[in-house]
């Protein structure tokens, strides 16, 4: 089977200066991948690299078996905590549709019209949001307006979604809400997802594969091959330990993130 | 009295006739003429200056433009082709700076205040008359010739087809500008596409309202209309709406009134702005109570 994304020693960074380096890791077609790691570790940048806005420092990138191109229509994005204005008033419905029309040149009217409004709307129900079609993104909730980016995502029909934090600023209930819905939609539309979290438990039950970037470097594997006291400590360079509640979630302690809770 | 006093008609109740009558006057025509396709210019491009946050920088634009007028006026040569030149320079130097360089409020303030600095040298080097200086600050519609209608209209024509063409690609990089560049728009492409055309706008608004009102025209329409609707293209058309109404409502009453056009314009589109936010916030607080009980 063609991978969806293979990285060979590949680095990234900025004015030749590295964030991390000799990366190399595949993901298949229809996996869940969540990508982790402390801020301003790169992941992002993985992402920058995945849609062609910014060129490896050296290594080999291929996505859908080619190297990464700006505006390849199989992959759709949503970045990071999107700043939605209280004065900027726009209907949910339009913002989803900016999915499939954004790109495209002069006005849509007539039969485009009422079809970009269909499958809008067809979306919407997808991500639980037909009651949000009408309201303005502004006055809507941060896991309201997280389904609305996701369904404007999913609109333009893409193969793989990078979720850029999506579960950032919210509570543990709409996080776990968020996580169901995303897998229930990329089972069901057969996509893939790379998705950035701070936190790996909301993740836990739906991934199959972790990308784990820390101290420059990058490591990737099942969750049970990654999250483990000997993999992060080697990852980090520093004495990790993984501990497990009752409950089954995971607690990593020793990184910055864990010490900076305390 | 009217303003020039000389025109003999005065205001009668039936509004057809007092029309007919100001149409008369070829000065009121073309000043009807070229307010109305600066209305619809500003009130359209005002409605993306809005979303994209940069009602600052276009007002910033207009003082550029300031000096490029005076300096046109100070050669000789029509304050239009100033305007045009110096809007256009500061709008392509904010697009190439990026767009977060168009919100960074402290540096726009002070090439603000240089170019005003300079728009008054011009003025004071210029020994013609004082009200040139005056008619740029705060418009002088009723002055404008038939030369500088049709240069509006060549303007409004550029402006309308260009916003026709990129409606969609305007509006996406407006409201999301990390996803639009991740699929493939030029992000550079449009900032200079619509600095340039905040710049035509503001070149020929400020033949009406003047560069210290630009606002009246460019911002407050559009953002009246973003109380008014969450829909992109009813917003624009609202802002059209709120901005040709205005621009009658101030050029007919000045027929009567010896007041200033641009005294009106923004009268009325402020008026029309404390309305809608007193509504709101009363629909608001008559929406907040029964669940505060």
């Amino acid at each position: 089977m063609i991978e969806l994304v293979k990285a060979e020693r590949l680095s990234a960074g900025y004015n030749s200066k590295a964030i991390w380096h000799d990366a190399s890791f595949s993901i298949k077609p229809g996996e869940f991948v969540g990508l982790l790691g402390a801020n301003g570790a790169g992941k992002t940048t993985l992402f920058r690299l995945l849609l062609g806005l910014e060129k490896p420092l050296s290594g080999s990138l291929e996505i859908f078996g080619e190297a990464p191109r700006r505006g390849n229509p199989k992959i759709s994005y949503i970045p990071q905590r999107r700043i939605i204005d209280s004065e900027t008033r726009i209907q949910a419905l339009e913002y989803v549709r900016l999915g499939t029309f954004g790109n495209k040149w002069g006005f849509s009217f007539g039969k485009n019209a009422v079809q970009e409004r269909k499958a809008a709307l067809e979306i919407l129900k997808l991500v639980d949001a037909s009651d949000l079609a009408y309201r303005s993104l502004s006055e809507l909730s941060g896991g309201e307006q997280q389904r609305i980016f996701l369904a404007q995502a999913l609109v333009g029909k893409p193969d793989l979604l990078l979720l850029d934090e999506p579960l950032a600023n919210l509570d543990i209930r709409r996080e776990i809400q968020l996580v169901s819905i995303i897998d229930r939609i990329a089972r069901s539309e057969k996509l893939s997802v790379i998705l950035i979290a701070h936190d790996i438990n909301p993740l836990l039950p739906v991934v199959d594969r972790i990308i784990y970037i820390a101290n420059g470097k990058v490591a990737a594997g099942t969750p049970s091959e990654i999250v483990t006291n000997q993999k992060l400590s080697e990852l980090y360079d520093a004495p990790i330990e993984v501990l497990r509640d009752s409950r089954g979630r995971l607690a990593v302690l020793g990184t910055e993130e864990a010490m900076h809770h305390e | 009295m009217n303003r020039l006093g000389l025109l003999s008609s005065s205001f009668s109740l039936n509004l057809w006739s007092d029309l007919h009558s100001m149409w008369q006057y070829a000065f009121m025509q073309h000043a009807f003429e070229a307010g109305s396709i600066v209305a619809i210019v500003a009130g359209m491009v005002g409605y993306f200056v809005v979303i994209r946050r940069l009602s600052f920088a276009a007002h910033a634009l207009s003082h550029a433009g300031f000096a490029g007028a005076a300096g046109a006026v100070l050669m000789n040569l029509n304050p239009l082709f100033g305007l045009l030149i110096f809007t256009g320079g500061g709008g392509l130097a904010m697009a190439a700076l990026g767009k977060k360089a168009a919100s960074r409020d402290v540096q726009i303030g002070n090439v603000l205040a240089f170019m005003l600095g300079l728009g008054v040298l011009f003025i004071s080097l210029y020994k013609g008359y004082a009200t040139e200086a005056y008619s740029l600050l705060f418009g002088e519609i009723l002055g404008i010739s038939s030369g500088n209608v049709t240069l509006t209209w060549i303007a409004a024509l550029v402006i309308i087809c260009a916003v026709a063409l990129l409606y969609r690609r305007l509006l996406f990089t407006s409201l999301d500008e990390d996803v639009a560049e991740a699929r493939g728009i030029s992000m550079l492409g449009m900032n200079i596409i619509f600095m340039l055309l905040i710049s035509l706008a503001v070149s020929i608004a400020v033949q009406v309202v003047g560069v210290l009102l630009i606002f009246a025209l460019l911002v407050t329409p559009a953002s009246i209309a973003q109380r008014l609707t969450k829909h992109p293209l009813q917003g624009i058309g609202l802002s059209i709406t709120v901005a040709l109404v205005a621009t009658w409502i101030g050029l007919f009453t000045s027929y009567y009134v010896p007041y200033p056009v641009s005294f009106f314009i923004v009268s009325v589109v402020f008026i029309a702005y404390l309305i809608v936010r007193l509504v709101q916030f009363l629909q608001h607080t008559g929406k907040a109570q029964p669940a505060s009980d």
